[in-house]
């Protein structure tokens, strides 16, 4: 089973989920260390997204069990994993689309007084407070994607690698302890790769482990000490980047993904 | 002085429904939720508040004679009592359901008010509600000119709660829930508490302007609470901007002229045995509107403005 040198701070046994008779996940286990970059590969249909989807708790689990720094998640809510700390971005990208890129950010901050009705009703003075070192605290996200020329701007204008960015920094505004991201980088454009691996990079310097699911190899290779391949539900094979992708077993699934 | 009273007398009206159309933005304009049950919600509110407030009736229990302020307190808190259940009931469920539910339930409550005559006065309705400011009841101007500021009050203060709610944390995780409740609920929003929240809030509201309309108008009957009472609500909001509170208002006052003047103008031109028929014609005027505005400005007349948070110190853009 896959280890890191870290404590771990995520941790999932034998997770599986079949839609209809087809295992989409197929008894999958992993362990994340704290301070981790683990990445998942594997050709188009292994169940990348759905292990996501499990571990974010958006579909329920057939079996298995999910930790998150020994607390139990396997069944909790998604509402309350992101609580708990663990984040999540889309593969494909969901934004409030008629809300600003700044009310996108600020929508995503945990905790908020505001957000009861009570509370919103009568204790306007404590909620502006909250709101106001929220404001602060998106805008510098946002400065950090590089999205903040945009902040007024709705959701709905931007390209696909502005949407990528604000998935990002959503999640990011959510402060969670550990985030799964889903091909942050399908369909951005070349120039934006430079600075999304970056982003990567100094997020995990902050201090959060990164589950990244991602097809572009040179980033794997970049970020990713250890990768797990997936294929048809299963995990096929895990180590270094550069050592699993030498495996024949690896390179037959790659392949048969391809047109011949 | 006759015709100014006539038009205190159409607006305090078309305030009203001004209320009503509000309760249904919070629902539907800010959260998304297909309530096809409006005018169940604004009979109930108008019944319970008749109830209460009416003097003791010899043929019906109720009419406790207490002041018009707690029956229209009761209204709301029987508006928000019955949309928090139906929204406990649905509201976990596909969107589709609560159309159904609200749809079920305003027929069932309209046939309640027409059948439980010890409670409703049956097919006669209630007459007797007191009416803020008997008083002036003589002089016909004072009288509608004081109800017309009394109900303006109403929505004036609606809006503002409304507002201040909508442009508050709780108001921005709602958009977010309508926008994309997968992606809201992967940010830590929980969908079913806010739209059963929202939904609340809107039932309240709708009863409020049930008991407004009742208490100035003075008699209830089944009849009133119709679905065509729900439809002209939709067109009210779509014409006016879903999304928009003061849409909401505009929308309210506009179909509601149309409404008013069109019923006026095929009551002069059509001879009596027609009218009724005629009357449909009223409908569909409204739903030649309803296309037109659909077609050339599907947001609405005033569309939902991109609200930034009220603490942020931005102005609000129109979009
Ligand atoms: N909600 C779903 N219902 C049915 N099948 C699904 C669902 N989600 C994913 N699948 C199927 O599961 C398989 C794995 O999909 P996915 O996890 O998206 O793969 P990946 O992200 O690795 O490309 C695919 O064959 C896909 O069609
Ligand atoms: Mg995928």
């Amino acid at each position: 089973m896959s280890t890191s040198s870290q404590p771990p701070i995520l941790t999932a046994d034998s997770l599986t989920k079949s839609f209809g008779g087809f295992r989409a996940v197929n008894d999958i286990s992993l362990t994340l260390g704290a301070r981790e970059i683990l990445g998942v590969i594997g050709p188009n249909g292994a169940g990348k997204s759905t292990l996501f989807n499990l571990l974010a708790g958006a579909i329920p689990l057939d079996a298995g069990r999910i930790g998150l720094d020994g607390v139990d998640l396997s069944h909790a809510r998604p509402e309350a994993r992101i609580r708990a700390g663990l984040g999540r971005t889309f593969q494909i990208p969901r934004p409030f689309a008629r809300m600003t890129v700044l009310e996108n950010v600020m929508a995503s901050a945990q905790g908020q007084r505001g957000e009861r009705l009570l509370p919103a009703l009568i204790a306007p003075r404590r909620v502006a407070e909250q709101e106001r070192a929220n404001a602060v605290r998106a805008r510098e996200i946002l400065d950090f994607v590089a999205l903040s020329h945009l902040e007024d701007q709705p959701a709905s204008v931007l390209s696909g690698g502005q949407r990528k960015l604000l998935e990002l920094a959503r999640v990011l505004m959510a402060e969670p302890r550990v985030i799964l991201l889903d091909e942050p980088a399908a369909g951005v454009n070349p120039a934006l790769l430079d600075m999304i691996i970056d982003r990567i990079i100094a997020i995990n310097q902050l201090g959060i482990a990164v589950l990244l699911i991602e097809h572009n190899m040179e980033m794997i290779a970049r970020l990713c000490p250890r990768v797990i391949v997936m294929a048809a539900g299963k995990a096929l094979a895990e180590g270094a980047p550069s050592e699993v992708t030498k495996r024949a077993d690896v390179i037959d699934v790659y392949l048969e993904g391809m047109p011949a | 002085m006759e015709l100014l009273a006539y038009a205190a007398f159409f607006l305090t009206i078309a305030l009203t429904y001004a209320i009503m159309c509000l309760g249904l933005n919070v629902q539907w304009g800010q959260t998304g939720l297909f309530n096809v049950g409006v005018a169940g919600f604004v009979g109930l509110g108008a019944y319970v508040s008749a109830a209460l407030t009416t003097p003791d009736a010899a043929e019906r229990i109720g009419g406790f004679g207490l002041p018009i302020a707690v029956g229209w307190i009761a209204a709301m808190a029987a508006g928000g009592v019955l949309a928090l259940a139906v929204g406990l009931l649905t509201l976990r469920m596909r969107s589709d359901y609560l159309a159904i539910t609200t749809f079920g339930i305003a027929v069932a409550l309209q046939l309640v008010f027409q059948n439980a005559e010890v409670l409703t006065g049956g097919a006669f309705g209630m007459a007797f509600i007191p009416r803020p400011f008997a008083g002036l009841q003589g002089q016909s101007f004072a009288f509608n000119m004081v109800n017309l500021a009394l109900t303006a009050a109403v929505v004036a203060g609606v809006y503002l709660l409304l507002e201040h709610l909508l442009r508050s944390p709780w108001g921005r995780a709602l958009r977010a829930v309508r926008e994309d409740e997968i992606a809201a609920q992967a940010l830590g929003k929980n969908p079913v508490l806010l739209r059963i929240q929202a939904f609340a809030l809107g039932g309240a509201i709708m009863a409020l302007a049930g008991a407004v309309q009742a208490h100035f108008i003075g008699f209830i009957a089944p009849g009133n609470y119709l679905p065509m009472m729900t439809f002209q609500v939709w067109a009210m909001l779509i014409v006016g901007g879903s999304g928009n509170n003061r849409g909401a208002v505009l929308g309210a006052v506009l179909v509601w002229a149309i409404w008013a003047l069109s019923g006026a103008a095929i009551s002069e031109i059509f001879p009596a045995a027609q009218q009724a028929r005629a009357a449909s014609l009223q409908i569909v005027i409204i739903g030649v509107m309803l296309c037109i505005i659909l077609l050339w400005r599907p947001q609405g007349i005033l569309p939902e403005v991109r609200s930034v948070s009220r603490h942020l110190g931005i102005r609000n853009k129109d979009s």
